[in-house]
């Protein structure tokens, strides 16, 4: 079972109904035990890094995810990608879960539309279990208007508007980062969420 | 680099598919989930239905659409159509829209705009404007379908809707709706750049050149279409191939 967590954040409903359609068992909790009896774990979040900060420290979830992402498959998706890093600057410094080192920070591009809106093409980096099997023209679903400041080694993706966006992360382990939506990247972002799922033991 | 993006539109009254040319003329084409699996297929980058249903007690149904088609289409929905509230922008992202289009409620009650957004976030606020030229360089803002002049100055709007914290515009033009004579360019390239918000045009386009047209002349991020793709007049997939022979890039 990957547990999607539920903590008042964002369209949740999407990544359940992308896994259902998938027929992988997922289930929408905000209960720490579930969340460390699941195979897998999905965070999922649209929003602002403090708040989303907020409501996890709310819920008493920071520690079970700092801990049972270390044993289990961990996808964070958009701002859940955000909140894997040690700090972000949206509107304020806030600690992150710390999974990942790095930071989130504003896109800064004076010439660009912000938010990053669209389909983007993914270019690949470190290897990544996840983005296997993947057409070469791969294009993914953002919208953000702050990025990750990822050392090289952590990146297995990113995208080109304006500087190279970090699009997926990885640390090697058990834990992932993707700043784009795979629940809303079509066929592409379907594959994804099943080579998350393939990851289960 | 980011693609540019072809939205189909469906306008869908009472939980079905129609279509009204210039604001009239209303008939039914189909069922919304089934047609937004089909452009699903074709390519389609994003999907919007519009929401005329005229009695405020049926809107549940589309709420129905909106639920459905987001457990079998794995792309962006947005629906708009009569929202009024916040409550409404509620259901609607929970029915499983990644973002709600306002038009008439917004002009009539800015603060919808900064308040959805606080709380939902930008990037599912989506302001949709209906204006028509009213001199060169300048076009008022419209309501109710296009049936109300506000007397709002077009670029004025989009400053504050900006300010407000409107995450896109979705820029149709009252003057080009209709006619199938091609997105109107002036229009939009004024608001393009009194804004770094995404816009989308909307209106006019009536042949697949005009959507290579709108990417090389203007600073449009995506095009909306609607009975230009159900009436199969053209596919998402040949509109695609056209502007990826102009080098646009499309997903």
């Amino acid at each position: 079972m990957i547990a999607i967590v539920d903590y008042g954040a964002g369209n949740i409903f999407s990544v359940k109904n992308a896994l259902d359609y998938l027929e992988m068992e997922s289930e929408l909790t905000s209960d720490p035990n579930r969340i460390q009896n699941a195979d897998a774990i999905i965070l999922p979040g649209v929003g602002a890094f403090p708040s989303a900060m907020k409501a996890l420290k709310e819920r008493k979830l920071v520690k079970v995810l700092q801990e049972e992402s270390k044993k289990k498959p961990f996808l964070g998706i958009c701002l859940g990608m955000q909140v894997i890093f040690e700090k972000g600057f949206e509107f304020e410094p806030c600690d992150g879960l710390g999974l990942i080192p790095g930071s989130v920070e504003k896109i800064d591009a004076p010439d660009l539309i912000i938010p990053h809106m669209g389909w983007n093409k993914l270019e690949y980096n470190i290897d990544c279990p996840i983005l296997h099997g993947l057409p070469e023209e791969s294009y993914v679903y953002f919208v953000h208007s702050y990025a990750a400041v990822v050392k090289d080694e952590y990146l297995a993706a990113y995208v080109e508007y304006g500087t190279k966006v970090p699009a997926m992360v990885y640390d090697g382990n058990t834990v992932f980062g993707a700043q784009f939506h795979p629940e809303k990247s079509g066929d592409v972002g379907l594959q994804i969420l099943k080579n998350f799922g393939g990851l289960i033991k | 680099m980011l693609a540019k993006r072809i939205i189909p539109c469906l306008d869908v009254r009472d939980g079905k598919v129609v279509k009204g040319v210039k604001f009239e003329g209303i008939r039914d084409v189909g069922d919304p989930v089934e047609l937004a699996q089909v452009y699903n297929k074709q390519g389609a980058d994003e999907i919007v239905f519009y929401d005329i249903t005229a009695s405020y007690e049926k809107r549940g149904v589309m709420l129905d659409v909106v639920r459905e088609t987001a457990k079998k289409v794995f792309v962006p929905l947005t629906v708009g159509g009569g929202i009024k509230s916040i409550d409404d922008f509620r259901d609607t992202l929970r029915a499983g829209a990644d973002k709600v289009s306002v038009n008439s409620q917004a002009v009539q009650n800015p603060e919808l705009i900064r308040k959805a957004a606080d709380i939902f976030g930008s990037q599912c606020v989506c302001v949709g404007i209906d204006a028509k030229k009213v001199a060169d360089n300048k076009w008022t803002v419209y309501i109710n379908g296009g049936r109300k002049d506000m007397h709002l100055d077009l670029i004025e709007w989009v400053h504050t809707i900006e300010k407000l914290g409107a995450g896109e515009i979705c820029l149709n033009s009252i003057d080009a709706d209709g006619t199938k004579e091609g997105f109107d360019l002036p229009m939009l390239q004024a608001v393009c750049n009194a804004v770094s918000i995404p816009v989308i045009a909307s209106g006019g386009c009536g042949k697949i050149e005009d959507f290579s047209t709108v990417f090389e002349k203007t600073g449009a991020t995506a095009a909306l279409a609607a009975s230009l793709f159900h009436f199969g007049e053209l596919t998402v997939g040949e509109v695609k191939q056209h502007c990826r022979s102009h080098n646009i890039a499309m997903r």
